[in-house]
């Protein structure tokens, strides 16, 4: 996995609430592989039209949206399957940070295994910056896992919590399965003294 | 991921799988799955399972079915135990006292290779629910009020318990619904404490316990309740007495009401948000604000999928069905939780009430619920649908779907449009 340290790039503003992933990767290219590009699959129905032009009402289609690397969205963004695919797609099209002031549990879990960093802040701070966005397209937001700050320019830095574990898988890039089986010790004690 | 690595299923005897979201539900033959990718995938499932000596029912297996149907029914989801799988319902197992989550195919890999996984302790949520349900009002319509109450993220964060009287009343296919659906509020967890209705519901099913370990089982299962004096992070109360039966209107759960009520109109949007949030979804869903939720014409009925696909769903609807015809220009379906339900209500003479009222007897799986198998709606049709999801083009592209119980299904199945139950079974 790619580790994540700090970026500052053109961000693209998800100004609804309730995103599922459903809309984020529909179902029928969840089949497809991981070598597949999933970054055009991203919010393929309503980014574009059945014919594969471009909806240009759809936000990801206005200039500076297409080389965001940061999302900023409303309440209870990627909400519904656990599809791992809507973290893929993100990821594919160059997404890095998604910013909402809540997420679904399972896509923030998926992401934190795949290099893509998810902050939750309050709701009146993501509002500010989806209206910032709006209002001036190009600007560029700045976050820094380190010191877990997220900054828009001439704003103030706004700091978020993440899990310690989360944290250290993005900022080395770790690969999780060998890390756990690094810590074989520790599990065959546990199966060891577990009746279940 | 694990073969990349080189890294082999640590305890293949405690996984288990089952194909449910690409086979087909017109044949029970994975070559008569039309896209090569879904198929080579369902191969692949076959393979590495066989492979690996996971456990695994096949599509040719009389006991195939949608997982969150079958672990249950063969007594593999049990009190205490930690399950989970790579789809968001596992929370369904939860009825059974579980603690059962969805997770990504990232955190699969994990644990087929570490049987463990890194997790942070929820935040807890206790949904009390009091009083008894009317007549025509059951598990989905409580879940349905539930998430209206709090929002398609008002459990998010958290594991949710529920508790209370009406409860301890329902039966554990209906706590299953309702643990089911814990997740379209946004909690990955939804759990109910284990009680004689679990264990008697347990008993005698392929992989329960048995004899003195059977005895040895229900001693320690009967500990597994909040003690008394636990404290939440959360507390609801729901009185489920004040309920009718529920159908949604919107893209999204939360957007539910009463039977007896109306589309909403857009004055009545908490805030210039919801008003949006409205606004997109009268437009795709082609509802006027305001008209009667009763006005709504339906062109699909789908009856199935992991949140309504059991026997007493299947028996709900059949009640409705019983003497009826599908109405003129509507398309009817019921696909079975398993193949094993199917049986049974094979046995029960379900499906014969369903043929001749008009309806299509399929073969068990997901289908329409997600539609990655080809089971669609067609852009713009209209469905009843006993299944857990609303969203923008959840059952094909441009589908519009109204989430129900599988009583108020059939009852829009065989009078064409949206229908409180309650006026069909008065009429008896």
């Amino acid at each position: 996995m790619e580790p994540f340290r700090k970026l500052t790039a053109h961000a693209v503003p998800i100004d609804q609430p309730n995103v599922d992933t459903d809309q984020i990767i529909p179902a029928r290219f969840l089949q497809k592989p991981r070598s597949a590009p999933f970054g055009d699959f991203l919010f393929r129905d309503v980014r574009f039209n059945a014919d594969g032009s471009e909806k240009p009402e759809f936000v990801l289609n206005a200039p500076f949206r297409r080389e965001a690397k940061v999302v900023v969205a409303e309440d209870n963004f990627a909400c519904g399957s656990s599809r791992e695919q809507a973290v893929w797609a993100l990821y594919d099209f160059g997404v890095r940070v998604v910013i909402a002031p809540s997420l679904g549990d399972i896509f923030s879990a998926n992401a934190s295994k795949n290099g893509l960093l998810t902050i939750v802040l309050p709701a009146p701070v993501v509002r500010g910056m989806i209206d910032a966005l709006k209002a001036e397209p190009d600007l560029e937001i700045a976050v820094d896992l380190e010191n877990q700050t997220v900054s828009l320019p001439n704003g103030p830095a706004h700091g978020f919590e993440i899990d310690p574990y989360r944290k250290r898988l993005l900022l080395e890039g770790l690969d999780e399965i060998s890390f756990t089986l690094g810590q074989l010790d520790k599990i065959e004690a546990f199966e060891k003294t577990y009746a279940g | 991921m694990l073969r990349q690595k080189g890294v082999k299923p640590r305890a293949p005897l405690r996984a288990f799988g089952t194909p449910d979201h690409y086979i087909p539900t017109t044949s029970r033959d994975l070559m008569d799955m039309q896209d090569a990718e879904a198929r080579q995938m369902a191969i692949a499932l076959q393979n590495d399972t066989a492979a690996a000596g996971i456990p695994f029912f096949g599509l040719n297996d009389p006991r195939q079915g949608i997982i969150h149907v079958v672990a249950p029914e063969q007594g593999m989801s049990r009190p205490g135990m930690l399950i989970v799988c790579g789809d968001s319902h596992t929370s369904t197992h939860g009825a059974l006292g579980a603690l059962a989550f969805g997770i990504g195919a990232s955190e699969v890999a994990h644990v087929l290779a570490t049987q463990t996984l890194w997790q942070r302790k929820p935040r807890s949520m206790r949904v009390t629910l009091t009083g008894k349900l009317g007549p025509g009002v059951v598990a989905k319509d409580i879940i349905l009020a539930l998430i209206a109450k709090i929002s398609a993220a008002g459990a998010s964060g958290y594991a949710v318990e529920y508790a209370g009287p009406a409860i301890d009343a329902l039966t554990v296919e209906g706590r299953m619904t309702l643990c089911n659906m814990t997740i379209e509020a946004g909690g990955r967890a939804g759990m109910i404490a284990p009680d004689e209705a679990t264990f008697a519901y347990i008993e005698g099913r392929p992989y329960a316990p048995k004899g003195a370990d059977w005895d040895k089982a229900v001693a320690a299962w009967r500990r597994l309740k909040t003690d008394t004096d636990a404290v939440f992070d959360r507390e609801i109360a729901l009185d489920v007495s004040t309920l009718s039966p529920m159908v949604t209107w919107g893209n999204s759960p939360e957007a539910a009401a009463p039977i007896t009520g109306r589309v909403p109109l857009l004055e009545e949007a908490a805030n210039a948000e919801k008003r949006g949030v409205m606004e997109r979804a009268f437009a795709y869903m082609g509802l006027t604000p305001g008209m009667p939720l009763t006005d709504i014409a339906i062109d699909r009925v789908f009856i199935g999928s992991c949140t309504n696909a059991r026997i007493e769903d299947l028996q709900s609807a059949a009640a409705v069905v019983r003497g009826r015809k599908v109405a003129e220009g509507v398309e009817a379906w019921v696909v079975p939780g398993s193949g094993l339900v199917k049986a049974e209500a094979e046995k029960l003479g379900l499906d014969q009430v369903f043929k001749e009222a008009g309806f299509q007897w399929r073969e068990a799986g997901c289908s329409m619920c997600l539609a990655t198998n080809g089971d669609k709606l067609l852009p713009g049709q209209r469905a009843a649908s006993t299944t857990n999801r609303n969203f923008v083009g959840r059952q094909g592209p441009g589908s519009r779907t109204h989430l129900m119980s599988p009583a108020m299904a059939a009852a829009a199945a065989v009078t064409g449009h949206l229908t409180d139950v309650r006026d069909l079974m008065g009429e008896r």
